[in-house]
């Protein structure tokens, strides 16, 4: 059972949320090292962004500042202003916590809690103040089905996590993060640690979730990114060097540097 | 003497300092054994003593001792968990951060007897609790603090980060995180430390000779302003204070005492082992 | 199908409403803190009130008096550390001397030497020795040690500094053993490669690369057993007779080595029972324990120090 997402898009029109990101002026500071210079971008909503880049450019740096994990990093300083529909998410006043709710972050290593299939994805809605068991299990299977994973696992829901391959434990995490109905989904390298099979499922995946969600995603791989992105942004150094719709920055991009790393001259 | 001989020679008188720790402990158990195993009985166990300690049971130092260690566990627990739980969780990297973990570490080298000297001072003489369970269950549960913290940090530490990370980017509170997801997947180790705090505040005398222990006192303590018998200070007045001792009780009292200790380590070992072979991670 | 977690309204104002229930993360992490300090409270209060019950005794027997006075004689309101504090150094002396050498020598058996089946039973043995309890470790003594001791050196009596001294040993080996297990272990494996890929033997690796490097941390471990022997009551209180001499000059030492002392720990464990609230021989017990509190909490600071540079 599919909710319809009519009534959902209605209700974000109706409040302004259409998951616009946009980023000025963005530099970040671990301790004196400067990670970030002067980032500034616009990316769209209910499109998948892919930030590419050689490894220690800053491109999960900049993603964990959309939603703010940085902040657990000590020693960490930000400037800049992120908005999130208009909304200023680097502001002290905001309250990280829901923010966090309403961008979800899929990471690198697939990281299921040791609790049941069901609790895991369950674990969301319950901090949240979901009680009710049936209002639960729906989150669940909606959450489930929209991941692609509820077939594979609906025979036995209280399976522990731990048992599942390590493409299952990613999209399971994905329908952990799906369960808090976020409007932004960030992903941090989520196919590396991933066979070919799992990668294409997830890719496949992605292209489902962008209808409803706006993604965020980090590559290293670079075809992955030509593959699955709408846009795509070139990170050197902590500098973006290139921002645009993907097909541009993989087929005729306009800084030589981009050109260089695309065509596999470094990296 | 060539070089492989010298080093045979060598690593055979390094062996030798082996035999230093087990031929000690062998002996102790071997006389303990030998000599205390006569005297126990369910009777020993069960009863009462008679004829100041000459005769009877055991049955309220081993009351007092259990009480005793209860006493400790309420106080050192939720203290000693909660400080794990801001050295893990809260603290920064820094001076005052290095200030508690030396508090930490310098209250565990305190002397057990200064332990004692403050629970009297403060406990049953400033306080007016009088000697009594709660003064030496408050002595006690300061002594065995470190060890508890310690061994907490160390279970709250093997939970990864990655979980922490993860339920936070869900949106979840500090609090909710630490309740939800680090404290129940670090509980067995919790759990390991609180027995070998109460395995040590088992054995102690020092600290419950002002505070709350008698020698003689045939009868249950009935509350917590009671003061009661404890198994190592019955051990220590039999051998030194009293006039013609019974031997047999003597080396019974050692061996139950040695038997609960030791049994409180063995079920904390076993503990950690299960869980480190079950751990999903 | 509308949750909980769709009831959140626009963006702008559910980041920046205040969450409901938010004053309890605070409370929560305020109690938490509370209880992080407990340890700098609890050291802080034993010194303070160590001192608040020692510091009256300073009104008629001075400070200069007490920590050189070489009598202690409390019916006679006589109250000299120093016999006291020859008691401890004495029978820690002794301990050391003891257990550092079988102690460290045990920690390299265990951690470059032993073969698995032997360092499986080695480990246990040293846990369930630093198990005991000082009181049973002090019955031994009595019983079985004394005894012996006497018979051995044909004494007058077998409690003795030197009977305190081997006791203590046993109790302070499974400290200095496991800690100095650990700064050898944590050599890193490169250096031992390094040295036997130069063609040293194994113990000359170990003795002329493993045991220096790992040198801060067994210092630390004797430090820590050194501070353990002090602090330790029961068995001293137990075995050395608590007789309050002094040697008779240096060519006594001997005679006073074999022959019962006090320490301080058996001092202040011994009397607390018989004095009278608030008179000179209480406070004078309550100065003891402040001696013996700044003694340890120096011991260990300082190990704690050695310890802290080898980790980095």
């Amino acid at each position: 059972m599919v909710t319809e997402t009519a009534p959902e898009e209605a209700m974000d029109a109706a409040n302004g949320n259409s998951g616009l990101i946009s980023i000025s002026g963005l530099s970040l500071y671990y301790g004196s090292f400067q990670a970030l210079r002067g980032i500034g971008i616009d990316m769209a909503g209910r499109a998948i962004t892919a930030l590419i880049g050689p490894s220690g450019c800053g491109k999960s740096t900049f993603l964990r500042c959309l939603n703010r994990m940085n902040d657990l990093i000590p020693g960490v300083r930000v400037e800049g202003r992120i908005t999130l529909d208009g909304v200023d998410i680097l502001d002290p006043a905001i309250d990280v916590v829901e923010l966090r709710k309403r961008v979800g972050m899929v990471f690198q290593q697939p990281n299921p809690f040791p609790k049941s299939i069901f609790d895991n994805v369950a674990y969301g809605p319950r901090i949240h103040g979901v009680t009710n068991r049936a209002e639960l299990e729906d989150i669940v299977e909606e959450s489930l089905v929209r991941a692609a994973l509820w077939t594979e696992v609906k025979d036995d829901l209280r399976k522990s996590a731990m048992t599942l391959s390590g493409g299952q434990q990613q999209r399971l995490c994905i329908a952990r993060v799906l369960a808090v109905k976020p409007e932004v989904v960030l992903m941090d390298e989520p196919c590396s640690a991933l066979d070919p099979i799992s990668t294409l499922r997830i890719e496949e995946l992605m292209q489902t979730l962008k209808n409803d969600y706006t993604i965020v995603i980090v590559t290293h791989n670079m075809q992955q990114a030509a593959r699955v992105s709408d846009f795509t942004g070139f990170f050197l150094t902590g500098e973006l060097i290139e921002f645009d719709q993907s097909t541009v920055i993989f087929t005729r991009p306009k800084d030589k540097r981009t050109e260089d790393y695309v065509t596999g001259r470094f990296g | 003497m060539n070089k492989a001989r010298k080093e045979k020679i060598v690593f055979a008188l390094l062996s030798l300092s082996a035999l230093a720790v087990i031929v000690p402990v062998a002996a102790v158990i071997y006389l303990l054994v030998s000599r205390g195993a006569p005297a126990i009985s369910w009777s020993f166990l069960t009863e009462m003593p008679r004829h100041a300690m000459r005769e009877g049971g055991i049955l309220p130092a081993l009351v007092g001792t259990a009480c005793l260690m209860i006493g400790t566990v309420i106080f050192a627990v939720p203290v000693g968990v909660c400080a794990a739980i801001y050295l893990t969780e809260y603290a920064g990297q820094n001076a005052f951060t290095r200030l508690v973990r030396l508090a930490i570490v310098n209250l565990a080298g305190v002397p057990s007897i200064v332990f004692g000297l403050f629970g009297f001072g403060l406990f049953v003489l400033f306080l007016h609790f009088g000697k009594c369970i709660l003064a030496g269950s408050l002595t006690l549960a300061l002594m065995v603090l470190p060890v508890v913290i310690t061994a907490a940090e160390e279970a709250l530490l093997t939970v990864p980060k990655s979980f922490r990370d993860g339920s936070l980017a869900l949106g979840a509170t500090k609090w909710q995180t630490i309740w939800r997801i680090v404290l129940p997947n670090s509980a067995a180790g919790i759990l390991t430390g609180v027995i070998l705090g109460m395995g040590r505040a088992i054995g102690e005398t020092a600290p419950i000779m002002f505070t709350a222990a008698a020698f003689y006192l045939p009868r249950l303590p009935s509350s917590a302003f009671d003061d009661c018998m404890a198994l190592p200070y019955q051990l220590y007045v039999m051998s030194t204070e009293m006039f013609n001792p019974s031997a047999k009780m003597q080396w019974g009292t050692a061996l139950v005492l040695l038997m609960l200790v030791l049994g409180m380590s063995l079920i904390a070992a076993v503990i950690r082992n299960r869980f480190r072979r079950r751990r999903a991670w | 199908m509308h949750t909980a977690l769709d009831e959140t309204g626009s963006l702008a104002e559910s980041l920046t409403r205040k969450r409901r229930g938010g004053w309890k993360d605070s409370l929560v992490a305020r109690f938490i803190f509370l209880n992080g300090i407990a340890a700098i409270v609890a050291v802080a209060l034993i010194f303070v009130f160590l001192l608040k019950e020692a510091i009256p005794l300073f009104k008629t027997v001075s400070l200069w008096r007490f920590l050189s006075g070489t009598t202690w004689l409390p019916d006679q309101n006589q109250f000299g550390l120093v016999p006291l504090l020859i008691g401890s150094l004495f029978v820690t002396v002794g301990a050391v001397i003891i257990a550092v050498p079988l102690g460290i020598a045990c920690a390299v058996y265990l951690a470059e030497v032993a073969p698995r089946p032997v360092r499986e039973i080695l480990k246990p043995t040293i846990e369930v020795l630093a198990g005991i309890p000082s009181v049973v470790i002090g019955f031994i003594g009595l019983m079985i040690a004394a005894p012996f001791i006497q018979n051995l050196f044909r004494l007058p009596i077998g409690l003795t500094a030197l009977t305190g001294s081997i006791m203590l040993a046993f109790m302070s080996m499974p400290t200095i053993i496991s800690i100095s297990e650990d700064a050898i272990v944590a050599v890193p494996k490169s250096y031992r490669d390094g040295s036997l890929a130069l063609g040293a033997s194994r113990w000359e690796t170990i003795r002329g690369v493993v045991v220096p490097a790992a040198r801060s941390g067994i210092i630390a471990a004797c430090m820590l057993g050194v501070g353990r022997a002090v602090g330790e009551t029961m068995t001293v209180l137990m075995v050395t007779g608590n007789a309050s001499n002094l040697p008779n000059g240096l060519l006594g030492v001997p005679a006073y080595f074999f022959g019962p002392v006090r320490t301080m720990t058996a001092t202040v464990a011994l009397e607390m029972g018989d004095t009278v609230q608030n008179s000179p021989h209480y406070y004078a017990l309550f100065a003891v324990g402040l001696a013996l509190f700044a003694i340890t909490f120096a011991v260990n600071l300082v190990a704690d120090l050695a310890l802290r540079r080898t980790r980095h």
